[in-house]
């Protein structure tokens, strides 16, 4: 009797540590999922804004169609690519063309005086900020489920129910280089 | 001068310790950069947890304590540990469901949307998404003062409020620091444990006073009829606990709340990978000797930097809410 009680009760414990660990297992995979698709949506509001900024800066900017059609051509390139390597290569290279425009655009004071052109300027900036966060926030989400889906004993119960680790979002430098040269 | 400086941060320890007492950096031999910030982020969030469970315990029993006292002084027996009960657990209630309000509302916050404020909300904005907090609200306290802090019962209901002075003057860089400092706060949940804190050391500190109040200045024909030796007794205990609990719940807000600053510090630089814009915001925020006047001492622990700036390098050491600010700088240099 006293055999059975205690084989109960460490069934039980068992179990209580296997529904625990795979709770909190769906838990990190759901914020890694999540984190994912933050990046999807600022990288959607880049995409919106960089028509908006162009129409608005074109006409102080005659001398610079150059830079412009670049940005325009790089955030169509963007938006037009597959998978998720392809897709980390195009967006970097269209954060580069912005930098290279928001660099241009410092020669021209009147565009400063413009309240419409520094508030998306404004915006289009904390929305690059954001894609970068947001990619940081993916990768630190992914090292934590990675980091609790290979420990003991959580490997087990992540090997039962098929959990896998994620893949990093990281571009090398050298690649980014690549791009930039293919585009021009 | 017998003092030992703590080589990482430049904290003045006492002869006897072996490691900082602020941040653990060894005293003696080797400097190591691996010592100090190794707690991860759950084990911050789970002390804390544990950490307000216990506090608040504690403040709790000290509180019925001084509701034994508070029925013998003013001759209402068993009912004064209940009356004290009552006013700690009514206070609480009320800071749980609107304390980001009073808070506040106290502090002479303005809340702000994304169209008057775009920089600034644009910067929490980031920092929500860097630290995986959902976006808390946006206040603005019209001083030129620097200081900013954050409150709420939980992330969900997080609020971050900044001064017009800080703002101006710190670039995009300093101002994503601040704001990571202070979604650190929420993220860690010291807004929570710090508004607890507030409350029960803010009713301690309110009965106490009445208690020494009235036994100096009230009624003396109450106490007469208890003028035997043992009464005599009972008085002196009283006198004496009523003075020093509401030095004792100050020191416990205090102690409490410095490690908390380090902490976020820690995290805000996590959140950034840029120590240098809250340590260059923290500089700034030094360098100015403007007080903020709608800090109490009730909400002066929550602010990121100490808003009455009374306090000098040595003398912070024990009753600061606040590690000393060059030391904080020094420490984030040093990450």
């Amino acid at each position: 009797m006293l055999a059975f009680f205690i084989i109960l009760g460490i069934i039980l414990i068992v179990g209580f540590a296997i529904v625990g660990v795979y709770n909190s297992l769906i838990r990190e995979r759901n914020r890694v999922k999540n984190a994912w698709s933050q990046i999807d949506v600022q990288l959607k509001r880049r995409y919106d804004l960089i028509p908006n900024l162009v129409e608005v800066v074109k006409d102080y900017m005659s001398y610079e169609q150059e830079t412009l059609t670049k940005v325009i051509e790089a955030r169509n390139f963007a938006m037009g690519a597959k998978g998720v390597k392809q897709q980390a290569e195009a967006e970097n290279a269209l954060s580069g063309t912005l930098k290279s425009l928001f660099a241009v655009m410092e020669n021209y004071p009147q565009l400063k005086a413009n309240e419409n052109v520094m508030k998306l300027q404004e915006e289009l900036t904390s929305t690059e900020n954001k894609i970068s966060y947001s990619r940081q926030f993916y990768n630190d989400s992914v090292m934590q489920f990675n980091t609790m889906v290979e420990t003991f004993p959580n490997n087990i119960i992540a090997g039962m129910f098929n959990f896998k680790q994620f893949e990093f979002f990281a571009i090398p430098e050298a690649e980014k280089q690549n791009v930039k040269v293919d585009l021009r | 001068m017998a003092a030992k400086v703590c080589p990482r941060c430049g904290f003045y320890n006492s002869t006897f310790r072996k490691t900082c007492s602020l941040c653990s950096t060894p005293l003696d031999g080797e400097f190591s950069k691996e010592v100090a910030f190794k707690t991860t982020f759950y084990k911050v969030q789970s002390e804390n947890k544990a950490n307000s469970f216990f506090l608040v315990l504690f403040l709790f029993i000290f509180l019925i304590g001084l509701g034994f006292l508070f029925g013998y002084v003013f001759d209402f027996g068993y009912y004064g540990p209940i009356l004290a009960l009552v006013i700690s657990v009514i206070t609480t209630l009320i800071a749980y469901s609107g304390g980001k309000a009073i808070v506040m509302a106290i502090s002479g916050a303005k809340k702000v949307t994304e169209k008057e404020e775009p920089e600034f909300v644009h910067v929490v904005q980031e920092m929500s998404i860097a630290s995986g907090v959902p976006m808390p609200e946006t206040y603005i306290i019209e001083s030129d003062a620097l200081n900013a802090f954050a409150t709420g019962r939980d992330p969900k209901d997080g609020a971050v409020a900044i001064t017009r002075g800080l703002l101006n003057k710190l670039n995009r860089d300093e101002l994503s620091g601040v704001m990571a400092h202070e979604m650190a706060h929420i993220a860690h949940l010291d807004i929570r444990f710090s508004m607890l804190v507030g409350i029960l050391v803010g009713t301690i500190v309110m009965l106490s006073d009445w208690i020494t109040r009235y036994m100096f200045f009230g009624r003396r024909s109450s106490r007469d009829r208890k003028s035997g030796s043992g009464g005599a007794i009972l008085l002196v205990i009283a006198i004496v606990l009523a003075v020093i609990a509401p030095i004792l719940a100050k020191l416990i807000q205090m102690a409490v709340s410095r490690k908390r600053e380090l902490m976020a510090d820690a995290r805000a630089a996590e959140y950034t990978r840029n120590p240098e814009g809250l340590a260059s915001a923290l500089e700034k925020i030094a360098g100015s000797s403007i007080k903020l006047e709608t800090a109490t001492r009730a909400t002066a622990h929550m602010f990121i930097s100490n808003p009455f700036k009374d306090f000098s390098k040595k003398s912070s050491a024990l009753f600061s809410t606040h590690p000393p600010i060059e030391s904080r700088i020094r420490l984030l240099r040093s990450m």
